[in-house]
């Protein structure tokens, strides 16, 4: 017997957008996050902030479009809603199955339907110098600002996306203005974007909002280098961070106690792919993404993935993909009639192609620089086993010719990340060499899981 | 040699914990990550080659936040929230495998 029907795992925009489709029509769900609050990547710890007030100042540097997302997470609220925080999920099977793991404990959960919302990572940006203290993700300090009102001192912002600036936007608003914002894109990057520029304009508020962005930043006065390139960085004696780049024919230099690099999103794949979802690269967007149809299923029967998971769309795209997803459930759980399905997500339908047709024009002014896909010799590409691009080369050149030979003989991806951190730039130089690589494997458990805790897993009888 | 944190001091630091024995203040919600960050730019490890790391992305990606919290090895200090009296210690040299392995 099913616990529920239907088992959401992630609780960002399109999750939380999901669950509240699914029980306001009576069906019965489990939500699972493993962050300790809904929201998700952009929403993360809005609840707490919004009802703050010890650090009041918090929800106003993060903005309206960051505690906009708290409706969704009070709409969790409803007793056809079951939501479990800390609950990391390591394991999907047909069935389908869901294993989870919260404070040291794993266990299995059935339903008639699962829906994949886990989201993107950003996209590594490795250079000569990126695991030292004092490199993070731009991303990275952007959770330490919602989750701990942690405020970077004179960091420096590297790299592109739009994520940057609103980084960049934020920081200003909160009295921490990066001494420096070091853009990746060129003109070039720009002319050949700028014939997805018509078709973004049905996005048009979003593209006012990126503007604004920038007026804000360059209002604020921060240091602006452009076709910024060959990123570099060393660890000087007292800590700070000496970082070079090419802008414009010149070499230059800043010093910074935190270099904060970004180059994009791209979906969280680990899961989909350990299920066996089948992938499909999306060039645009440079990352592999899980095949699905325009309701999100896969192939696998009771499997839907939607929101940045399912292809870089953003939070409006993912809320709406959310939604869709959900009444498509709804509707192969008998829950909803194929007619009322589609009658009632004409609105979503709508609200996602909108808000994706801004994505083309984003992705290829964004496009990550090849020195991030396929990154000089002495970068170290696989943090976790400390392999460098000149050793995943020579592996190339004594004869491995995917990402499985690779891992097997140089170890990179073999480490505690599982690869998140270096398949796309192992793909990127296999590319480079002329290689045309499918996914890596992903492999369950998706997370590190003691063997105890495997031990002591009871599978219900009937699922097996 | 002592590197002061990388971000702000902030106000409202209300829970007490130690690293590597010494008593620090955290803010709640922080994470172990966070609460690292916050005190100090040191590497909050060493990998198996000696090499200094800190956290890196925050979310569960890059696994660099690995410390050892009360006795237990290899957690993920960007995924586990802070405590009131607490003990984290940096793990220094050490190899540290997916999370089913002792440190040596
Ligand atoms: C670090 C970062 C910061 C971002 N900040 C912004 C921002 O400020 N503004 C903006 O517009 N966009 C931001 N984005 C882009 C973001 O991808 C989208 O805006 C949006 O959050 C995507 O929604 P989603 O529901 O698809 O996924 P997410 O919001 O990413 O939600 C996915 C959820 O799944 C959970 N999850 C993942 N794996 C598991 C697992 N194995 N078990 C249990 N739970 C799991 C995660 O904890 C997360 O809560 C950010 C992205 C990243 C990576
Ligand atoms: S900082 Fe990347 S996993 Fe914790």
């Amino acid at each position: 017997m099913p616990d529920v029907d239907i088992i959401i795992i992630g609780a960002g925009p399109a999750g939380m957008a999901a669950a509240a489709t699914a029980a306001n029509e009576g069906a019965k769900v489990l939500l699972l996050d493993e962050q300790p609050q809904a929201g998700g990547q952009i929403y993360r710890n809005v609840e707490n902030n919004v009802g703050n007030s010890v650090d009041a100042n918090a929800v106003d540097y993060l903005g309206k479009d960051y505690t906009a997302g708290n409706s969704l997470v009070q709409a969790l609220e409803h007793s056809n809603i079951t939501v479990k925080f800390g609950a990391t999920v390591w394991r999907l099977d047909e069935g389908p199955r869901v294993v989870w793991s919260q404070n040291g404990i794993s266990q299995v959960s059935l339903a008639k339907h699962v829906l994949l919302a886990t989201g993107a990572q950003e996209r590594p940006v490795p250079f000569p110098g990126w695991t030292l203290p004092g490199v993070m993700s731009a991303g990275a300090s952007q959770i330490l600002m919602k989750t701990s009102s942690l405020l970077p001192r004179d960091a420096v912002l590297a790299g592109s996306g739009p994520l940057l600036y609103l980084i960049a936007a934020q920081m200003i608003k909160a009295g921490a203005p990066p001494k420096a914002l070091v853009e990746t894109q060129t003109l070039k990057m720009l002319l050949g974007a700028s014939r997805y520029f018509p078709r973004a304009l049905l996005a048009a508020p979003t593209l006012f909002k990126g503007l604004s962005l920038l007026g804000k930043i360059k209002a604020a006065g921060v240091k602006r280098y452009t076709s910024a390139s060959s990123f570099r960085a060393i660890a000087e004696d007292d800590g700070s961070i000496t970082f070079s780049f090419d802008s414009k024919g010149r070499r230059n230099s800043l010093s910074t106690p935190l270099l904060l690099t970004h180059q994009g999103v791209v979906p969280s794949t680990h899961m989909s792919r350990a299920s066996g979802i089948s992938h499909e690269w999306n060039e645009l967007q440079g990352a592999f993404q899980p095949i699905t149809n325009e309701w999100g299923q896969t192939e696998l029967q009771g499997f839907h993935v939607a929101g940045d998971g399912a292809g870089i769309g953003g939070a409006e795209t993912a809320k709406a993909a959310g939604r869709l997803a959900a009444f498509d459930i709804l509707y192969q759980l008998s829950h909803l009639s194929q007619n009322s399905r589609d009658q009632k997500s004409k609105i979503d339908r709508k609200a996602f192609n909108r808000a994706l047709s801004i994505r083309p024009l984003l992705d290829a002014l964004y496009a990550p620089l090849p020195e991030f896909l396929s990154p000089p010799d002495e970068t170290i590409v696989c943090r976790c086993e400390e392999v460098t691009a000149a050793e995943v080369r020579q592996s190339l050149n004594l004869g491995a010719h995917g990402p499985r030979q690779v891992k097997t003989d140089i170890r990179a991806g073999m480490g505690p990340c599982q690869g998140r951190m270096c398949d796309l730039t192992v793909r990127g130089i296999l590319v480079a060499s002329g290689a045309k690589p499918s996914p890596a494997r992903a492999r369950s458990p998706i997370k590190p899981i003691k063997l105890g805790e495997l031990a002591n897993l009871k599978i219900p009888e009937d699922s097996l | 040699m002592k590197i002061d944190s990388r971000f702000q001091t902030r106000p409202n630091t209300t829970i007490c914990l130690t690293i590597d024995g010494e008593p620090v203040m955290a803010k709640s919600g922080d994470t172990v990550a966070a609460a690292l960050l916050a005190h100090s730019g040191n590497a909050s490890r060493l990998t198996g080659k000696g090499s200094p790391r800190t956290a890196f992305c925050m979310m569960g990606v890059c696994f660099d936040c690995l410390v050892e919290v009360d006795g237990h090895p290899n957690v993920q200090g960007c995924m586990t929230q802070v405590r009131e009296r607490m003990a984290i210690r940096k793990p220094k040299g050490f190899r540290t495998l997916s999370g089913d392995t002792e440190d040596a």
